[in-house]
């Protein structure tokens, strides 16, 4: 189980070496969006709007972290279950973003997507949420701070444990009989 | 008549949900280490080692175990002969858990209206309340700290008298699959069987704090629970769902009287960190 290090944003060599299963350290910017801030950002494409956050090869953390300590730079930082962002990450995935990280499964149009547009999906350890911050170096809010622990922030992620739940050719981990 | 104040109520509260969500108990700490030992899975067992170093992460950086510290759950079993002095009793509750999620950085997980506006209340209230008078002039409090990746998989299920106990096995074996890997597995299933549909829900969700270990008093229920565990585990979603052979920590049922007509089945999944406190008063 020796982990691959992976940089972000991601770029389709690495991505193509990735497998279901695998696990990997990401290191580099990442941001932060859960169910309110998808809403919001499928709403502002919906207006034709321009988003506060580029997506082309870049990675979403699904997560909403809880207040940090002073002399941190965040809270507790798990993941958050992943399917409830199903009805918006197609969509993000076809304008772009490369990799999600989250907890648990995905529905098939994510699953489908994540092949059509050659992504990854990572699985962090729900609830190991104080041992992830401290593979977390800084944060930053981007948008929406009425939104809170939602709002969309820029995090720098420090050799932050991960494992490939669904690679680019579509297969998952575990294999599920 | 036992008088106690508002003032050591509030206090009372925010103690609880401040422990509840730092600190793992002694159980569930214990029953994981072990999961993690005996597991023959490379990627569950790599998912075990993070969870238990998590707990001592968490103590070292003064932070919650969950980011998501959960809806404040309160039971509060009040005896008959006592008199809460001043203030209100729901007030100084709300207080407390207030005094909880603001002052000692958990998450604001709480909206106001759950349909249209979705307004995050900015203190984590309302906590939910259960109180029930009981003798004597002594209060228990039972905090539940309430994530709901595990609430959303949570089911109830109003099944009839023939569906029988293999019935009522099936449902919840099934709650379990469903569940999956979201509930952030090794999960405690709290089942509530009998009454009626909130009655049921109710038992389960009080179910979900029993010690590990302690079995249901009729034999006939223990060897349900035992028997529900290991088909759980034998699902083999494991730690985090990356497979492996423990799934869940416990299964605890509790039972209530039922109507002729019925068979009230009620599933409440809590994560692998069970987060409760409890106190006497």
């Amino acid at each position: 189980m020796t982990p691959i290090e992976i940089r972000l944003p991601l770029d389709d060599a690495q991505i193509a070496k990735l497998r279901a299963g695998m696990t990997v350290r990401l290191s580099g910017p990442c941001y932060t969006a859960r169910d309110a801030a998808h809403k919001r950002l499928t709403e502002m494409l919906d207006r034709g709007e321009e988003l506060p956050i580029p997506l082309t090869g870049q990675c979403i953390y699904y997560v909403g972290p809880s207040p940090a300590p002073e002399g941190k730079p965040i809270g507790a930082a798990g993941p958050t279950s992943s399917y409830r962002m199903d009805a918006y990450a197609p969509r993000l995935l076809s304008l772009g973003l490369k990799g999600m990280i989250g907890k648990g499964a995905r529905t098939q149009p994510v699953l489908d997507a994540i092949c059509r547009e050659r992504a990854v999906y990572f699985g962090a350890v729900g609830g190991a949420a104080a041992l992830l911050a401290r593979h977390i170096t800084s944060s930053e809010l981007i948008a929406f701070p009425d939104l809170q622990s939602e709002a969309i922030r820029l995090l720098t992620l420090d050799h932050f444990p991960a494992v490939v739940l669904i690679d680019a050719l579509g297969n998952v981990f575990p294999e599920r009989a | 008549m036992r008088e106690i104040s508002c003032e050591q109520l509030r206090t009372a509260v925010a103690e609880l949900f401040l422990t509840a969500n730092r600190q793992i108990s002694s159980d569930i700490r214990a029953a994981m280490e072990q999961a993690r030992d005996r597991e023959t899975s490379p990627a569950a067992r790599y998912a075990l080692e993070q969870l238990t170093e998590n707990y001592v992460c968490a103590e070292e950086d003064g932070l919650p175990i969950c980011q998501d510290t959960g809806m404040a759950i309160l039971f509060a079993d009040i005896g008959q002969d006592v008199h809460f002095t001043g203030g209100s009793f729901e007030d100084a509750i709300q207080r407390g858990v207030a005094d909880a999620y603001v002052g000692g950085l958990l998450r604001k997980s709480v909206v106001s209206d759950p349909l249209f506006d979705r307004k995050n209340t900015l203190d984590n209230t309302p906590a939910i309340i259960h109180a029930s008078i009981v003798p004597g002039k002594q209060v228990h409090l039972l905090a539940i700290a309430k994530g709901f990746g595990s609430e959303n998989m949570s089911r109830v299920g109003m099944l009839t008298p023939s569906a029988g106990e293999e019935g009522v096995f099936n449902y919840i074996l099934e709650t379990a699959r469903l569940a999956g890997p979201n509930p952030c597995p090794p999960i405690v299933m709290g089942v509530g069987i009998g009454g009626d549909f909130e009655q049921a829900a109710l038992l389960a969700k009080r179910a979900t704090a029993r010690p590990l270990g302690v079995r249901h008093p009729d034999a006939r229920y223990a060897a349900l629970e035992t028997r529900l565990l290991d088909a759980v585990n034998a699902l083999g979603i494991g730690a985090a769902g990356y497979g492996g052979r423990t799934t869940a920590l416990n299964v605890a049922i509790l039972t209530a009287p039922t109507h002729i007509a019925g068979l009230p089945v009620a599933v409440n999944i809590c994560c692998h960190a069970s987060r409760h406190a409890e106190t006497t008063l």
